[in-house]
């Protein structure tokens, strides 16, 4: 098979031939495709890519709610300031980035002590500066207090503790933002996308010095 | 009353296969094709990458964006499930010593995940002359004419450079690298370190001859598994041809408990436990073929007791189980500010290695025996999770965009550019090197523990030597200066505190040489056609009969030597001798 042929075989560009129908098809040998049609969510097309114990693992943890409302809202306004809305793209909550944290604390529970207790650090800080948690601050206050622990070689040494929530903070949202589809388009990632690779295009071999795609 | 009961087939193959990786599925392949009926039994489910992959998801398609599961150790794409840990079949250590031991319950197993590095072994690795590693009873002449043939079946790219350890194959063209990777390469070749195309099986044009397997369109997920079989895994390549044979029989969620043997101590067939409806199960084979990996072969070698092989069937040697060897590993990573807001383009290339540096100085007298080569990566490549982190550990190093040094860390919309700024500016690079078998590493049954299906489970002692741990140290100033060639910053050096950041035994997982191969059945389980000395109708054919592994990737010796035994298996029953 070519190259034009495999696309067609994916389905890409061209009507499918049918060969990913076909291989493979041993009767009965199809445990785990099949296998995985079962449990899937009736209202959501079976994923042949999942095992049955995953599918029902993910659709656990996507039911759980480990945040309060008053934690979810102050984490939304929070990733908005990391990531906010600009001339390129939106902001992280245009993003579902609070959604992706609520989804990793209970996939990864590492991080529940951490954000809980990050983000009651922060309100107590606030409520003694300014008289009312961080949700309730102003906007100059919550950017005041942020800059209080964004800057770790500058801030103060009493603040490290915020410091390090902010930095874990900072790393999940922009995962959350960077992985979504505003994200990626954002970012200018253009891959994922069937192509001949030739190497590296020739004016960023020039713009690098570079004579030609082997270096 | 108890529904347990053994289940007893009377049909006789004339071979049974246990596993279906790499190895298992090349000696599938060829006995199928050659008319033999061939049963082959898989603990996991059936796995076919054109159905089954996660090829081109986006990573908001995970809820976790990619990263990791209990399931799926090397992210949620990866078409490997499995991992360190599997519920109900654990593993022990013994003396204090690690071994993190990989086990992929699928078809196909571990060539679900893997960097599809496909390395010859050369002249050094199978007959050393450095004093300290054993040579193996054949030559890289008896095993070349097999490599030549996987090349011409499987595929395989790379470039013909005539180096004297690093034998050249049959190669299809290899893929430029990516603008990370030049300037690798250019800060390689200056500190002397040769570096050369990737060699690695995706099909970067289409295979001659072969109807059923697309040419790579360059996504670069070959870890996810190819739904237009474009790179090789076991089951794609190997297992799903055979299965078109009609010749080959595959039972798939089927544990094997031991190898079953007759009076005359010949191999009769196994055991198994169905996974489905947890019933044992007992087949029958004129000739039984162990590809179930190093650990899980050995373990059904040992589990294997009987009155003509009290100690572990194919044992009488006593060295199943030891000179187990994992590759040494050791990375290091950075990033390159002149490749700060670069142009953006599709750079995803292949699943493989674009360029590597196979060991460079030859038998030099250093401080550790032979070599390692190095691995290297880096691109535009698709985020996924994690892949943003540590922005204050970059961003105060360098000017920001009016020139002026920014304060490490930060948010809101300066921030949001530097993510932009610094995107695919990282590059990585590891060295797998040559680790000395010893009898003292060694894998053996734990006489207290059992898994879910009470088998006895395997319990390892491993210790890594002075050799290992220098040649690590070795890696460490190579990547260093590498990288300040490069004109990157790096990430913190490796130093004694890490062993030179010298990866735990197993975590490579080119873990082999539990049933070594040998002239002297004293010294040896398997001649050197992988046939067990003291059973003729067994053999063994994954890395387990490794004698002692080069610093090349175990998958392609592991192919050719299946082919090899194979083949033998043909010969010997066209004269009746097993």
């Amino acid at each position: 098979m070519n190259r034009r042929e495999s696309l067609k075989t994916l389905g890409i560009g061209a009507v499918a031939t049918g060969l990913l129908a076909e291989v493979g098809c041993k009767p009965g040998a199809q445990k785990l495709a099949e296998d995985n049609t079962a449990p899937a969510a009736k209202d959501a097309p079976a994923d042949p890519s999942r095992l049955p114990n995953e599918v029902a693992r993910d659709k656990k943890l996507a039911a759980n709610k480990f945040f309060n409302d008053h934690e979810m809202a102050t984490i939304t306004v929070l990733v908005d300031i990391i990531i906010p809305k600009d001339e390129k793209s939106g902001s992280a909550s245009d993003a579902k980035v609070p959604e992706f944290i609520e989804f990793i604390v209970n996939d990864m529970p590492d991080n529940q002590t951490p954000l809980r207790g990050g983000l009651r650090w922060l309100d107590l800080q606030c409520l003694n500066r300014y008289n009312a948690t961080f949700r309730e601050a102003t906007s100059a206050q919550q950017i005041e207090m942020v800059t209080m622990i964004a800057y770790p070689k500058k801030a103060k040494p009493e603040m490290a503790q915020g410091v390090n929530f902010f930095s874990r903070l900072r790393d999940l949202t922009a995962t959350g933002f960077f992985t979504s589809e505003i994200g990626v388009k954002d970012i200018g990632f253009v891959g994922n996308s069937p192509n001949k690779w030739t190497g590296v295009p020739a004016d960023v071999l020039k713009a690098h010095g570079f004579a030609t795609i082997w270096g | 009353m108890s529904d347990l009961q053994i289940k007893k087939s009377s049909t006789v193959y004339d071979a049974v296969i246990v596993g279906s990786g790499a190895g298992g599925g090349m000696a599938g392949y060829v006995l199928a094709h050659a008319g033999l009926k061939v049963l082959m039994l898989e603990a996991g489910p059936f796995f076919d990458p054109a159905k089954n992959s996660s090829q081109l998801k986006f990573p908001w398609e995970s809820p976790r964006r990619g990263a990791s599961t209990d399931t799926r150790n090397f992210g949620d794409f990866d078409a490997a499930f499995g991992g360190w840990q599997l519920e109900g079949e654990p593993y022990t250590t013994k003396n204090g010593t690690d071994f993190q031991w990989f086990r992929s319950r699928m078809l196909g197993g571990r060539t679900n995940h893997w960097g599809r590095i496909s390395l010859r072994m050369g002249p050094q690795d199978f007959k050393p002359t450095d004093g300290l590693t054993e040579p193996w009873p054949i030559t890289y002449d008896d095993v070349k004419p097999f490599y030549d043939k996987v090349d011409r079946m499987i595929g395989v790219f790379g470039t013909v450079e005539g180096l004297e350890n690093e034998p050249d194959g049959i190669f299809l063209p290899p893929p430029a690298p990516r603008l990370n990777e030049l300037y690798i390469k250019k800060g390689a070749i200056k500190a002397g370190v040769t570096t050369i195309s990737g060699r690695g099986s995706v099909l970067t044009e289409a295979l001659p001859n072969n109807k059923d397997r697309g040419a790579c369109f360059f996504c670069g997920q070959c870890g996810r598994s190819c739904k237009i079989y474009g790179d090789f895994s076991s089951s794609s390549c190997l297992v799903i041809p055979a299965l078109k044979t009609g010749n080959l029989t595959l039972i798939t969620n089927a544990m094997v408990r031991e190898v079953l043997t007759d009076d005359e101590g010949l191999a009769t067939g196994v055991s198994y436990i169905n996974k489905d409806d947890m019933q044992e199960y007992q087949v029958k084979g004129k000739i039984v073929i162990l590809g179930a990996s190093a650990g899980e072969s050995a373990r059904l070698l040992l589990n294997s007791k009987s009155t003509k092989h009290p100690g572990g069937l194919a044992n009488s040697s006593g060295v199943v189980g030891k000179y187990l060897h994992d590759s040494t590993g050791s990375g290091a990573g950075g990033w390159l500010p002149q490749l700060m807001d670069r142009k953006r383009y599709n750079e995803d290339g292949v699943g493989s290695v674009h360029i590597y540096s196979p060991w460079w100085l030859g038998k030099k007298k250093l401080d550790f025996p032979r070599g390692y080569h190095i691995e290297y990566g880096g691109g535009l490549h698709m985020p996924g999770y994690g892949s943003t982190d540590g922005i204050e550990t970059m961003n105060g190093r360098v000017p920001g965009r009016d020139g002026k040094m920014k304060e490490a860390g930060g948010f809101g919309a300066g921030l949001k550019d530097d993510y932009r700024r610094f995107y695919g500016v990282s590059f990585g690079m590891a060295g797998r090197g040559t680790a000395i078998a010893r009898e003292d590493n060694y894998c053996e049954i734990d006489p207290d523990v059992v898994d879910k299906f009470g088998i006895p489970v395997l319990r390892f002692h491993y210790k890594w030597a002075a050799e290992e741990i220098k040649q690590a140290k070795h890696m460490q100033d190579t990547f260093q200066e590498i990288m300040h060639n490069m004109g990157a910053i790096a990430d913190a050096p490796q130093g004694p505190e890490t062993n030179y950041g010298l990866q735990a035994p197993g975590v490579i997982i080119h873990e082999v040489g539990t049933v070594r191969m040998g002239d002297d059945p004293k010294k040896s389980a398997l001649n050197k056609f992988c046939q067990a000395h003291d059973c003729n109708n067994l053999f063994v054919v994954d890395a387990g009969p490794f004698v002692q592994q080069g610093d090349k990737n175990a998958t392609w010796t592991i192919l050719a030597l299946s082919m090899r035994t194979a083949e033998y298996i043909l010969a010997q029953r066209k004269k009746l001798n097993v």
